[in-house]
């Protein structure tokens, strides 16, 4: 008979790891950092789980996590932030509808023109009408969004929000980031993998410098905080019972997407999937829509990012366009995913969890370690130390992502738990 | 008159030479990506490499740039390309190499260089620091007013040094480039192991070699345009990174794997960048009087905010994805 | 002595079950070989195996009485090897000439003689020498695919169905191109479709039947074997 819980397996060894790096969280930073970190984990997880269903499942290279993120963040402070009243009642909250509805306008006329019957046949003159229309609604969009951005800027500070239960602002922040994947999946789903990794990159790169440049939409550098939590806040009941109450919500989503993940992997869907993931050609040849799979595998994927990130920024309750680092945090979920197991569901976890703990202590344990440096250094060799030097050190952990990607890809490809393969 | 003026100094000349750097850049990402079948993303982070090897030299030697009457960070960039091209041999051989005999995947190539990309990026930042540095601490930079014999034209046209520099340089590497592909033996094979890879080794073309010669081009290449990119601009730790996607465009608009391809891909996103950030009311303002009187002149009327250049290469990729992912010429690989 | 000797090979792709049981071939220099048997019997696996494409489980292949089973490609080359992919066999961006300086890799002395010699056999390639190689027919694309592997100067030419796709006219022109080189001193072992016509020409003929020795003969032998021809050959002549 099979035991329940082999003791010596590797996945309870390193089930066993977990718990022992979260005590000596526990007891040396004391219960409150405990569980914000906890916490933390768990919308990482969400997230992380995202990237796995994209990557496990279907091998589709997102180096864009970043991008979701923001975007999911962003949409959900729109929907649950409160109302700003000074917004409201200025003259402005009418006029950017206004705008917004000229745009619509444009984009319909632009839809029209392209669906004209009479246009059908005439290729070039369809053609160069499009871009007509577009560049005519392109311009007369920023030409009319400018003064009333500016508007705002000096009246109201910012829109502010639409004050909505922060949950409905996470499933806006998924069915956002969702819409974006759509777009990106679209245009590059049937071209070589390297093609989506770029054009992932990119949009998170657009997205950044639009949260951070758009002052009326996200206040950019100025921030926006406290972000509404969807259980009492510290101020209320204390640390502690906050962050577990966060905690177990989040664990609760994290139970959910698993059982949903579960049904999916054993679902006809889920095998399809993954046959495509092993043999693209025969799938195809076997009449399977390739394409249109492995989009939906990218969309569902980003949903969870979306979900995760929106969790992860309401709950540091603050919204910073200029905190989303694209490509050091990016890979920081790339890590967890690699190493604990693409498409292994609980590796994914179990990854999210040592990477993440790793990454938080690394923090004070580069610090230690280049102060010693830096005292070895002015004693022995009377050093002129730079100014900015702890920050300076702290690149040391980037450094150290980066040679974990490239560890792993080398040595443990498949990650510490691989993807079980089912004999059918 | 003067309005045209501007136009060269702010669309001609600035996106000449940013368009020349990401040339450079797109030519090593398409070499790469013909020989070796991956999408190096840390490409970047080889520039920025390259341009504090010159930068390191620069402030150890500081007078040299004398003796020959140019800018020192000048004279250190054929150290600079050498370092930087065994630099690039070296990681191919510790970090690339390996997973090719595993025979991973292209994508866990594409994301070993990331992990490349973030390790160069950690040391560079750990050694170098986070501000921007000039390379002009010891010297004047040059520049240069040329008036024109026009009555109406009171404004210069202006040109620095290092972008002088940086033209005669880039076309001193089209040509190297040219000569080597078409004429050597190496560059020919370069070519083959490009277009049949497995013909080339049945051929008897030693692989291993024609790996570590693109490598040192595509190296040395990202050196130079890291140098002179920041000769003229400054050094900054995030420069890599601003220039990653403008260089991926350039090497898809010209089609990947196509070297020339890569060299017009660099132009055509350099001069979509300056014009689309030009401010075009300037073009306007002649004719203020005669416009209608309901029309208020925008003081900017530029296509694409200045914030928001990086969406230029961006929108030029998705474009030609939709439009002929091949890219212009034809690339090989979609 | 052979110049090739193949004995007890077993060979197959990557770690999947072998293709090849137990094949044992041997020619002697100056000949043609020619490998024929139905589909599917492994005719091109052994081609690739000898030139080091396989991964072999067990047995030997000798080049000059020395093994060349641990050799990369560049080094069969330099041993003498030559071999002719019967499909995506020419550098298509590459012009005609550059085709064969890449078959001449190897090489550090003076090859122009050698491109000379290659115009000498293949006439039409001289005339189209500066265009793409990817721009000509397909029997003219075999003719470059044939030249670039005489750039190395192999004393052993594999081709692995030289005639595939071509008209009856063309295969009779490059079966003659064949025994010229032949003649010139190249020993050919080839893979071929076209048997009878094949075996025509062969010194020594391998009939393979699902990846094991079936026949071998002479290629006169072959010929008049009933029973090989009735099973191989499309019926009795």
């Amino acid at each position: 008979m099979k035991p329940l819980l082999n003791v010596f397996s590797k996945e309870s060894i390193i089930i066993i790891i977990c718990a022992a790096l979260v005590l000596f969280v526990f007891s040396l930073f004391g219960a409150a950092f405990g569980f914000r970190m906890l916490a933390e984990i768990a919308c990482f997880s969400i997230i992380a789980l995202g990237l796995s269903i994209q990557w496990g499942y279907a091998g589709l290279f997102n180096a864009g996590i970043m991008g979701f993120i923001a975007i999911a963040a962003f949409t959900s402070m729109l929907v649950s932030f409160p109302v700003n009243e000074d917004f409201r009642q200025s003259i402005y909250a009418t006029e950017i509808i206004w705008v917004f509805v000229k745009l619509v306008m444009g984009i319909v006329i632009i839809w029209g023109i392209n669906r004209l019957p009479f246009l059908q046949t005439r290729v070039a003159l369809r053609r160069l009408l499009l871009l007509v229309a577009i560049a005519v609604t392109y311009l007369i969009f920023m030409q009319n969004l400018e003064p009333v951005a500016s508007g705002i800027e000096k009246e109201a500070g910012f829109i502010g929000g639409f004050g909505l239960p922060v949950w409905m602002g996470w499933i806006a922040g998924g069915i956002v980031a969702g819409i974006l994947a759509w777009f990106v999946g679209h245009i590059c789903l049937g071209l070589r993998s390297d093609y989506l990794a770029i054009a992932t990159l990119g949009i998170a790169e657009i997205i950044k410098a639009v949260l951070k440049n758009a002052d009326w939409l996200t206040r950019g550098t100025l921030t926006v905080s406290p972000l509404p939590w969807p259980v009492s806040t510290p101020g209320e009941i204390g640390f502690i019972a906050s962050r577990a109450l966060y905690l177990t919500i989040t664990v609760i989503m994290i139970g959910f997407i698993l059982w949903l993940l579960q049904r999916a992997y054993n679902a006809p869907w889920g095998r399809m999937i993954r046959a495509i993931r092993d043999n693209e050609l025969s799938s195809a040849a076997m009449g399977k829509d390739v394409n249109a799979r492995r989009l939906e595998v990218f969309i569902f994927g980003a949903v969870l990012m979306g979900v995760g990130g929106a969790a992860l920024v309401t709950f540091n309750s603050i919204f910073d366009p200029s905190g989303f680092l694209p490509l050091h945090h990016t890979f920081l979920i790339w890590v967890m995913v690699i190493l604990g197991g693409a498409g292994n569901n609980m590796g994914t976890i179990l990854g999210t969890m040592i990477v993440y703990i790793v990454w938080v202590m690394s923090e004070p344990a580069t610090l230690l370690i280049f102060e010693a440096v830096k005292y070895l250094g002015v004693e022995w060799f009377n050093w002129q130390v730079p100014n900015d030097f702890d920050s300076r050190a702290l690149q040391m952990r980037v450094f150290l992502i980066g040679m974990t990607i490239t560890l792993v890809l080398r040595y443990a490809p498949q990650g510490l738990l691989p993807e079980k393969i089912r004999e059918n | 008159m003067n309005e045209f003026i501007f136009f060269f100094n702010k669309v001609i000349v600035s996106g000449a030479a940013i368009g020349s750097v990401y040339a450079m850049g797109a030519i090593g990402v398409t070499l790469i990506f013909g020989i070796l079948r991956f999408a190096h993303f840390a490409h970047g982070d080889m520039m920025t490499l390259g341009a504090f090897f010159a930068f390191g030299l620069t402030v150890m030697f500081p007078q040299a740039g004398q003796l020959f009457g140019l800018p020192t960070g000048f004279i250190m960039l054929p150290f600079a390309m050498v370092l930087t091209a065994l630099v690039a041999v070296l990681l191919d051989r510790t970090f690339y190499e390996p997973l090719r005999r595993n025979k991973i995947n292209p994508v866990g190539m594409v994301m070993a260089s990331i992990g490349v990309t973030l390790m160069l990026q950690g040391l560079i930042r750990l050694f170098g620091g986070i501000e921007a540095r000039h390379f002009f601490f010891a010297e004047r930079k040059d520049i240069f007013r040329l008036a024109l014999p026009f009555e109406s034209a009171s404004r210069k046209i202006v040109i620095t040094e290092p972008q002088i520099l940086l033209f005669v340089f880039t076309l001193l590497a089209v040509l190297a480039i040219h000569f080597i592909l078409n004429r050597t033996k190496f560059g020919k094979a370069m070519r083959a192991v490009s277009d049949n890879v497995d013909l080339a080794r049945v051929s008897g073309i030693n692989i291993q070699k024609v790996t570590v010669i693109t490598w040192m081009i595509a190296g040395s290449l990202a050196a130079a345009a890291g140098v002179l990119l920041s000769l003229d601009v400054s050094l900054k730790p995030d420069l890599s990174f601003n220039l990653l996607l403008p260089i991926f465009a350039a090497a898809i608009v010209g089609g990947v794997g196509h070297p020339y391809g890569a060299i017009v891909g660099g132009y055509v996103v350099g001069f979509a960048e300056t014009l689309s950030i030009f401010n075009w009311a300037v073009f306007l303002r002649p004719f203020r009087e005669s416009l209608p009187d309901w029309y208020e002149l925008p003081s900017k009327l530029a296509l694409v905010p200045t914030e928001y250049k990086i969406t230029v290469p961006f929108f030029i990729l998705v474009v030609i994805l939709i439009w002929r992912p091949t890219g212009i010429f034809k690339g090989k690989v979609i | 002595m052979n110049l090739i000797d193949v004995t007890q090979l077993v060979a197959g792709y990557g770690n999947n079950a072998p293709i090849l049981h137990d094949v044992d071939l041997a020619l002697a220099a100056g000949k043609i070989g020619v490998i024929a048997g139905p589909n599917g019997a492994g005719k091109s696996t052994l081609l690739k195996a000898i030139f080091g494409l396989l991964n072999i489980h067990s047995g030997d292949i000798k080049h000059n009485g020395k093994s060349i089973i641990h050799l990369r490609a560049d080094q069969l080359v330099a041993e003498g090897l030559a071999f002719v992919p019967q499909e995506f066999n020419v550098f298509e961006s590459l012009s005609v000439e550059e085709n064969l300086e890449m078959g001449a890799f190897i090489r550090t002395d003076s090859i122009s003689d050698s491109i000379d010699h290659v115009y000498e056999y293949f006439p039409p390639l001289k005339e189209k020498r500066k265009q793409a190689a990817g721009e000509l027919s397909g029997g003219q694309r075999q003719m470059v695919a044939m030249g670039r592997a005489l750039m190395s100067r192999p004393t052993l030419l594999l081709l692995d169905e030289p005639t595939a796709g071509l008209s009856p006219l063309f295969m009779e022109k490059i079966f003659e191109r064949i025994i010229a080189v032949n003649q010139a001193g190249v020993t050919v072992l080839m893979v071929e479709q076209h048997a009878r016509q094949a075996l025509e020409i062969a010194d020594q003929g391998f009939i393979l039947v699902t990846g094991k020795n079936a026949y071998t003969d002479t290629g006169d032998a072959l010929l008049n074997n009933d029973e090989v021809a009735r099973s191989f050959l499309g019926g009795v002549s």
